[in-house]
């Protein structure tokens, strides 16, 4: 009993055991929060990951892809059907882009990877609406800066929306006029036409009007555009506003460039590339050797999946212009590279992919869970977390310390008050637990207040967030550059549990020390002590 | 800490008259000082009957107080018995010598030696909450408060409970400090110079309830000193020189 009571008395009159409270609550709240936020980030990408990869992935060795994606298809919902949701084909081969820059006139060629899609079957196995962007809102520091172009309920397709459609028309005008005036083809023509080597789709359609139009119907033509084209031509109208056979929606991060802005000092996005645009596309055929092809296509849509790695990288075209381009269309069914595949349930992918190798003949495919491809990236943040929960812990220890080094003190101050206590007849283990109790408790007190401040700051990160940036006067957290509109958190409260009684059990620990040397005290010696 | 009975027998019925309650019997104890051992008592002993009040006196240095602790198991003698109701207790494990000298000991000290943190009554509560554990504690709480209570209005301080130590002067620091010792019901009170640091006033009345208690409850006390008019004060004088006995017997009160 006594051994409470001093101990609760200790705890409340030395104010210098209030460091190592403090430095223990800061240990755990520091944890906490940067725990918190790992995971908030973590989950963050992996969801963005996943949206792209689908559970499990099917893919062919070989970048001439496997013959009749039909049966290939059909082998895997044979194999584990029960488990599969929904699935879809794609094509996915490297490629090159090319594109002018509209204010310069430069000409900008950049590696991608191209991914054949069907909008819809790519929908079935993963969000996709929710990246490109004429489904979503822009919104600029919480307003709305231009609404969603398509309503959410309309099915993905290869269409052009009416802005973009009438932004190509525009642009396709101004290409007119410039070919009447300068008598010259744009680079684009030009180029498209001399490489023009790979099927219907490649060339771009040529201006085939007898008579231009005027300036004023150009002027004018915004509201009826085809009236000029159709009045003129008796056969088969075609109107070169028509976006090409190739369509694609293509990474954000592809064609634009952030850049601030020299007054405000704001970073901006600048597009090189908009929706109704066309730019050509070089990949390989799926011959030996591949040889190169390009074609035109026209960008339908942007995409913006938060990740930069396919935001940079990926281009989405229609699958079966892809296909054909690549020469993948054969009579027994057409050629694709992989299959995507969404689960029922994501626990069960260790067994699809187990049964789905087994049904495909051995060295044919490769199967795997989004997760193992993407493993490296991940077990890479696995084990940033880990070094940062090692390095943070470190901080608990050095609070350790502190205890150690004030029980200590503590010990000396109460040599005389352990020796009357064992005059009484109080035994080394009644003292020593006197001292372990103490820790115990600065741990506990330590721990309570460092969970608590430590919820508080995750909870309210965003409004600390703003408060930095106004005291700062810069944005701390730019959702410009982490995608992110506000500081992602996630708290787990095993990962709070084990922090506190980590934080508790070092407590303890260095109270161990102290606790023995008050319990080893010879009472004589110490009721002598000055 | 739970009290174990059968740990120590001291049952009263085994008691002759003739045994003693307490003997230290040729107790030789040094302390090393670096390398050097520094003798402190030689062969000195002590006997004291049940109801006796002894004093000990001697200069500094003479070993009493080294005496003392060793009778009240606070020190081991290097050679020599302290003998209990004739059985030998300073040998016994460490447990059973906390128990009995929470039980059968009380000491008071030069220096009060109260727990700053804890107010008088919470002193004088703290050999009963060592005894018990925190449930028995728990379950008795009421008559441990009570007993307390009584004790320091019998030593007159039942107006100062709740103050602090350093609150309270010096002379109502060892009437607590004697309220602390009482409240364990000690067979044997063992007191180190408890009038050495109060003013001679001060330190008449201390001894006027140490002579008080003495009479009226036949408690045995064994009180260190080198002031010999409080040494007089005592049934029986035992003179300390150097580690050895002096002089044993009764002098007259001057």
């Amino acid at each position: 009993m006594y051994k409470l009571l001093l101990c609760m008395r200790y705890l409340k009159t030395r104010y210098i055991a209030l460091a190592s409270i403090v430095s223990v609550m800061l240990g755990v709240a520091t944890m906490i929060v940067v725990n918190s936020v790992m995971a908030g980030f973590t989950n963050e990408m992996r969801d963005r990951i996943h949206g792209f990869l689908a559970d499990v992935v099917v893919e062919s060795r070989s970048m001439d892809g496997i013959i009749d994606g039909k049966a290939q298809m059909k082998v895997v919902q044979e194999a584990a059907g029960d488990y599969i949701a929904a699935m879809t084909p794609t094509v996915e081969v490297p490629g090159m882009i090319t594109y002018n820059d509209p204010i310069t006139g430069e000409t900008f060629t950049q590696p991608i990877q191209l991914l054949g899609i069907d909008p819809g079957g790519k929908a079935s196995v993963g969000p996709l609406k929710t990246y490109l962007d004429s489904y979503n809102q822009i919104l600029e520091d919480g307003t709305v800066t231009r609404d969603r172009l398509r309503d959410y309920e309309t099915p993905l397709g290869w269409e052009l929306t009416d802005s973009a459609a009438s932004y190509r028309r525009m642009m396709k005008q101004q290409m007119m006029l410039m070919i009447q005036d300068d008598k010259t083809e744009g680079p684009f023509g030009s180029v498209v036409e001399s490489k023009g080597t790979a099927g219907s789709a490649t060339t771009l359609p040529a201006p085939d009007f007898d008579s231009p139009p005027s300036t004023d119907a150009v002027a004018n033509a915004a509201p009826d555009l085809d009236s000029p084209f159709n009045g003129n031509e008796p056969v088969t109208p075609v109107d070169p506003a028509a976006p090409m056979p190739a369509r694609i929606y293509i990474g954000e991060q592809i064609t634009s460039f952030q850049t601030r802005d020299p007054e405000t000092g704001n970073l901006h996005k600048v597009n090189m590339v908009n929706p109704g645009d066309d730019i050509i596309v070089t990949t390989i055929q799926s011959n030996t050797p591949p040889e190169p092809i390009s074609f035109s296509a026209t960008v339908v849509d942007m995409f913006r999946s938060g990740m930069s790695e396919y935001d940079s990288q990926l281009v989405l075209m229609n699958i079966e212009q892809l296909q054909q381009n690549r020469g993948m269309i054969a009579e027994d069914g057409d050629a694709i590279t992989s299959i995507q595949i969404r689960l029922h349930d994501y626990k069960d992918a260790d067994e699809v992919v187990k049964r789905i190798k087994a049904a495909f003949p051995p060295g044919m495919v490769t199967v795997s869970t989004w997760e193992a491809k993407q493993g490296l990236l991940l077990s890479a943040v696995e084990v940033e977390t880990a070094i940062l929960n090692v390095l943070l812990f470190m901080i608990i220890a050095v609070a350790g310390f502190g205890i150690l080094a004030i029980f200590f003190m503590i010990v000396v101050e109460k040599t005389r008050d352990i020796g009357i206590l064992k005059s009484l007849g109080a035994s080394s283990n009644g003292v020593m637990s006197i001292f372990l109790s103490y820790g115990l408790g600065l741990g506990v007190v330590g721990s309570a207040a460092g969970v608590g401040i430590g919820l508080l700051f995750v909870r309210y990160i965003n409004e600390i967030e703003d408060g930095l940036s106004w005291i700062t006067g810069r944005k701390v957290f730019d959702e410009k550059i982490y995608y992110f509109p506000e500081i992602p958190t996630q708290v787990n409260v095993m990962m709070v549990t084990w922090v506190a009684l980590g934080a508790i059990g070092i407590a303890v620990l260095a109270s161990v020390l102290p606790a023995r040397r008050a319990s080893r005290l010879h009472p004589v010696r110490a009721l002598r002590f000055e | 800490m739970t009290h174990n009975s059968q740990n120590w027998p001291h049952s009263t019925e085994t008691l002759k008259m003739t045994t003693p309650l307490i003997s230290a019997l040729a107790i030789e104890k040094s302390y090393s000082k670096g390398q050097h051992k520094i003798p402190v008592l030689r062969g000195a002993g002590l006997t004291a009957q049940r109801g006796e009040f002894i004093s000990v006196i001697g200069q500094s240095g003479s070993g009493k107080s080294t005496l003392l602790h060793v009778m009240g198991l606070l020190d081991s003698p290097d050679n020599g018995e302290v003998l209990l109701e004739g059985k030998r207790i300073d040998n016994l494990n460490q447990a059973a010598r906390d128990q009995l000298r929470n039980h059968v000991f009380g000491f008071i000290f030069q220096f009060y030696h109260l727990l700053p943190e804890l107010t008088l009554l919470e002193n004088v509560m703290t050999p009963l909450m060592i005894r018990h554990s925190l449930f028995s504690y728990w379950a008795k709480r009421k008559e441990i408060r009570h007993e307390a209570m009584e004790i320091l209005q019998q030593v007159g301080l039942g107006h100062r409970i709740k103050h602090r130590p350093s609150e309270l002067s010096g002379g109502e620091m060892q009437r607590g400090a004697i309220a602390r010792a009482l409240i364990a019901k000690p067979e044997i009170l063992l007191a180190d110079e408890p009038t050495g640091n109060l003013d001679s006033s001060t330190g008449r009345e201390i001894m006027e309830t140490l002579k008080k208690l003495n009479e009226e409850t036949q408690l045995t006390i064994v009180m260190v000193t080198h002031d010999e008019a409080i040494a007089q004060q005592a049934h029986r004088i035992v003179r300390l020189a150097e580690g050895q006995i002096a002089t044993i017997g009764r002098e007259e009160a001057a």
